[in-house]
């Protein structure tokens, strides 16, 4: 029998721009509660756990102390990866796949709203002697970006507009979404300009919450499961954190995350194979570029199937029903569970109001935000 | 593979490469801000502060009084049940006599050592401690296992902070009898 | 169950220095292409990085795995940062081994940074927000009181003393001496490390290892692959880590039972029944001199307040029967923190190959382990290893 991992439980907060009510240990021990209970098994029956955070973001010089408590993890071999959630997925996976553990948790949360000022944040992570001195808003680099991608790609910003719209409006179907709202391209066009092409609108607000899935290998799955969700492909990859060597371009990131986990599921034409997408739209044009990058369809060709309704709720390849970034809220390294919680729901059926039909194979995507040029994908299939 | 016959990297600086701008540096201060959710257990426990008291949870599970309050249980995994005042007094689990700041700065030769102690709450589970300061004592007679009682700051000076105690200070004066001499602190 | 088998086939390290003219990138380099050399390989042939290092508050860069990338080999590869505070150094080739056991990759690049110089005025600065931010830091702890409220709670359950642990120091820093990343061997006695500035009494100047710049890297293989490129691959048998509770001052401190429950992880992945017997090295970690016979005792390498007795009659030196730290350890190489871990599981890499130098132990060990502790005196990472 060729070994398989599934996903069997997950648990989440819901997300909202202020969680002031709990503390991040309460916060974290309800997500998590859910998924243990989601899956049928107490944290003490667990064999390891994960949290994907980074410090900064929580405050502390050392996060990781701060890991066990609320998810169960007392004397339990228990790490720290300070990425994504998708990277501690791909970490929890290969955990699995050495034989030493039958099921990993693996948890991540947003308690953004903590931060007081979090584009000083963000700007801490750039170069300290190239690029900091210069202070630039941190959003410059995606303005930057942004321009080259829509003069490679002849993309125009009210197409980039129309992702928010797109999104904004999936997310009001989402009772876990923070930033649903029924807008208009012109609300995108008109908002403050922030790094030009770049509106205030175009940017993710971000969210506070928490979520916690829980894995487990083949066996244990169906033991544990009537409906596992089994991870067919992985993928992440860092491409230069040198701004000065970067295609502004093309999303090299995304892209060689996706042939890697293209690769491993076996899928040879992901625009034909995917059903449906839950990728970056930190900012939005991202959304379309990686888009092109995941090879959903051609460089240039993703404004045009926007425009088509191609990717909105109903279409061929919904891509972001859930919201994604800009309706749901920027959740940092939390990013990649959200869209994972996404993924789950929707292959077990249980995405209530946004439940898209007959759907089997769904993908997930994300990128770390700037200054970066590190992105995961991670492909879910229930059968 | 031997390490001596390899040509190591990491080239060590001196002071006085710096002083005298052999090296430039890049220097940055971040201006990092938080403001941290107490949420529904430290709140509780900080407002307690403010009143004057020190209050922890009970899980009716494992049976643990347990300080600081969680609102969860680390160990049953499950909702705490319910809160308890538990007393101001207590017993020094270990301790330190600390002559640097938290920067590493030397205390002056005037400044007084700083007493840091793990100090075990009565009528928390017993082994439930927290870190607090000591004063009112010589570091000298600082044992472990010495009965100890908070000193609170004025009722009307207090935040709802872990600095509305002051200290711990003995219960009442060391013994008499001379501990074994031992190379003074 | 059939595990896929794991080797250690390359490794690379810088000086360990104070202040180190290289970035961390930099030092990241040196020590990710020594090891490729050392192994014969060059980055085209390493599918996947993984990087190790402690605070970012160190390097003063969010997010430094992202900065340290380029450093560590990782640009367009898949490549993640890993992080379980102090005990991050021998987690990095966990962290590895879990790519390679697990079929993911068949060559690993594991690498482990630290550039503490670059946190101004002083490293310790950083550690203030290591505490609980509303129980702890309105108190304004230091790093050195914690350790300093272990120490004195060791001193207390076994009634020993402070010469009895600063014997270590004196070992430690002696062994360094053959060390050639070394950065504070020296030859001292017992008087010096208590005559030193006491600091946080019990802890003295000299019972404490250094803040240091350095980087060290190992490169991993599969069974197939390290038999093709090395005939001396160093196994990786058993590996183990485990997390104490945040609520620190709940704990007994006398004994750290989380690196009990990380090395019965790896004891049992290894096969091993009675560490004591078939454990023939050992570099446990020792930022501070007590540190290594706490370690001692929760490793199950000797009974419980019976480190600092067989210190004192010369089990543990370099010629001992257990030689614990021949490297010179954090104590007398130095301690950047990450790339201490991966210091001594190199170490114990090159102890197994007979390649260790003037270091070398007697009699020919074949089984080997390194251990790493960090957070708030919680987490524990264990790594066996076998010629």
């Amino acid at each position: 029998m060729i070994k398989r991992v599934a996903i069997v439980g997950i648990g989440t907060t819901g997300f909202r721009p202020i969680t002031p009510d709990v503390s991040y240990r309460e916060l974290i021990f309800e997500a998590a509660r859910k998924a243990y209970t989601d899956a049928g098994i107490e944290p003490s029956e667990i064999g390891g756990f994960i949290t994907a955070a980074e410090d900064f973001l929580e405050g502390y010089s050392i996060c990781d102390e701060y890991c066990p408590d609320q998810i169960g993890a007392v004397l339990k071999p228990t790490q720290t990866i300070p990425g994504d959630f998708i990277q501690a997925l791909a970490t929890g996976y290969m955990m699995i796949m050495t034989g030493a553990f039958k099921t990993v948790a693996i948890e991540a949360h947003s308690k953004a709203s903590n931060v007081k000022n979090i584009d000083e944040l963000m700007g801490f992570a750039f170069d300290p002697v190239y690029n900091r001195p210069l202070r630039e808003t941190p959003h410059a680099i995606a303005g930057l970006e942004m321009t080259r991608y829509m003069f490679e790609t002849c993309t125009s910003a009210e197409q980039c507009a129309r992702v928010v719209v797109k999104n904004k409006g999936n997310a009001m179907r989402n009772p876990y979404a923070a930033f649903g709202a029924d807008i208009a391209e012109k609300d995108v066009l008109n908002s403050d300009p922030i790094s030009l092409p770049l509106h205030r609108l175009d940017i993710a607000p971000h969210a506070d919450g928490a979520v916690v899935a829980v894995l487990a290998d083949g066996e244990t799955a169906l033991a544990l499961s009537e409906t596992p969700i089994w991870i067919e492909g992985l993928g992440w990859c860092t491409d230069t954190p040198t701004l000065e060597m970067r295609d502004w371009g093309e999303a090299a990131y995304a892209r060689l995350a996706a042939e890697m986990a293209y690769k491993m599921a076996g899928i040879a034409n992901p625009a034909g194979m995917i059903d449906f997408a839950e990728i970056n739209d930190e900012y939005s044009f991202k959304e379309l570029q990686h888009m092109e990058a995941l090879k959903l369809c051609r460089p240039g060709e993703a404004g045009h199937l926007l425009e088509s309704g191609a990717t909105s709720y109903a279409g061929d390849i919904p891509i972001n029903v859930s919201g994604g970034a800009l309706g749901v809220g920027h959740l940092f390294e939390a990013s990649g569970a959200h869209k994972i919680l996404e993924l789950v729901e929707q292959l077990r059926g249980e995405a209530g109001a946004r439940q898209i039909p007959d759907v089997n194979i769904g993908l997930a995507q994300v990128w770390r935000g700037v200054p970066t040029a590190t992105g995961a994908v991670a492909i879910l299939s229930n059968m | 593979m031997e390490l001596e016959k390899y040509k190591l990297g990491g080239t060590h600086l001196k002071s006085s490469d710096f002083e005298k701008g052999k090296v430039l540096t890049t220097a940055w201060q971040p201006n990092l801000a938080y403001t941290w959710d107490n949420g529904v257990a430290i709140g509780r426990y900080l407002d307690e502060l403010k009143n004057g008291r020190i209050i922890a949870r009970v899980c009716h599970e494992c049976h643990r009084i347990m300080l600081p309050p969680r609102m969860f249980c680390e160990l049953c995994f499950r909702p705490t049940d319910e809160w308890m005042y538990v007393q101001d007094t207590g017993v020094v689990s270990t301790f330190s006599v600390a002559r640097v700041n938290w920067d590493a700065s030397r205390r002056g030769p005037k400044e007084p050592p700083l007493l840091p102690a793990v100090i075990e709450i009565d009528g928390a589970t017993k082994g439930m401690g927290i870190l607090h300061m000591l004063g009112e004592v010589d570091p000298d007679d600082i044992k472990a296992g010495m009965k100890v009682r908070a000193v609170w700051k004025k009722s009307e000076d207090r935040t709802g902070a872990i600095t509305d105690i002051l200290y711990f200070k003995p219960l009442r004066a060391a013994a008499s009898k001379k501990a074994p001499a031992r190379r003074k602190r | 169950m059939g595990m896929r088998k794991v080797a250690i086939v390359g490794a690379g390290i810088t000086k360990f220095v104070r202040r180190a003219q290289e970035t961390g990138k930099e030092l990241s380099w040196q020590a990710s292409k020594m090891a490729l050399d050392s192994c014969g390989l060059t980055l085209d042939d390493v599918d996947m990085v993984t990087l190790g290092t402690a605070p970012d508050a160190f390097d003063g860069v969010h997010m430094k795995g992202e900065y340290l990338a380029d450093g560590a080999g990782g640009c367009r590869k898949p490549y993640m940062r890993h992080y379980v505070g102090g005990g991050t150094g021998v987690f990095s080739p966990i962290h590895g081994w879990f790519h390679v056991a697990s079929g993911m990759a068949d060559i690993c690049l594991v690498v482990a940074e630290e550039k503490m110089s670059s946190c101004h005025p002083h490293p310790q600065g950083a550690f203030l927000t290591i505490f609980d931010h509303t129980t702890e830091q309105p108190l304004k702890p230091t790093l050195i009181w914690i350790f300093a409220l272990e120490m004195n709670r060791y001193m207390q359950a076994y009634g020993l003393s402070k010469a009895d642990i600063a014997r270590v120091s004196v070992k430690n820093k002696g062994n360094a001496l053959d060390h050639p990343s070394a950065q504070v061997a020296e030859k001292i006695t017992v008087e010096d490390v208590l005559a030193s500035e006491t600091l946080c009494w019990p802890v003295n100047r000299l019972d404490i290892s250094p803040a240091s710049d350095g980087a060290a890297a190992v490169v991993l293989a599969s069974e197939r692959v390290a038999r093709r490129l090395t005939d001396k691959p160093v196994w990786i048998d058993g590996v183990g880590f485990s997390i104490d509770t945040a609520y620190w001052g709940t704990r007994d401190l006398s004994y750290p039972r989380y690196v009990e429950t990380a090395a019965r992880m790896a004891y049992d992945m290894a096969g091993i029944k009675e560490p004591a017997k078939e454990i023939h090295i050992a570099e446990p970690y020792d930022p501070f001199d007590y540190k290594e016979l706490h370690h001692m005792e929760g490793l199950m390498l000797c009974p419980r307040g019976e480190a600092a007795r067989l210190t004192a009659e010369g089990y543990t030196a370099r010629d001992g029967n257990l030689p614990i730290c021949p490297s010179g350890g954090a104590l007398g190489v130095g301690n950047p923190i990450a790339a201490t871990g991966l210091m001594k599981v190199i170490e114990i890499f090159l102890q197994l190959r007979g390649e260790a130098g003037k270091r070398q132990v007697p009699g020919k060990p074949t089984c080997g382990l390194a251990q790493a502790w960090g957070d708030l005196m919680q987490m524990g990472t264990v790594i066996v290893l076998r010629s």
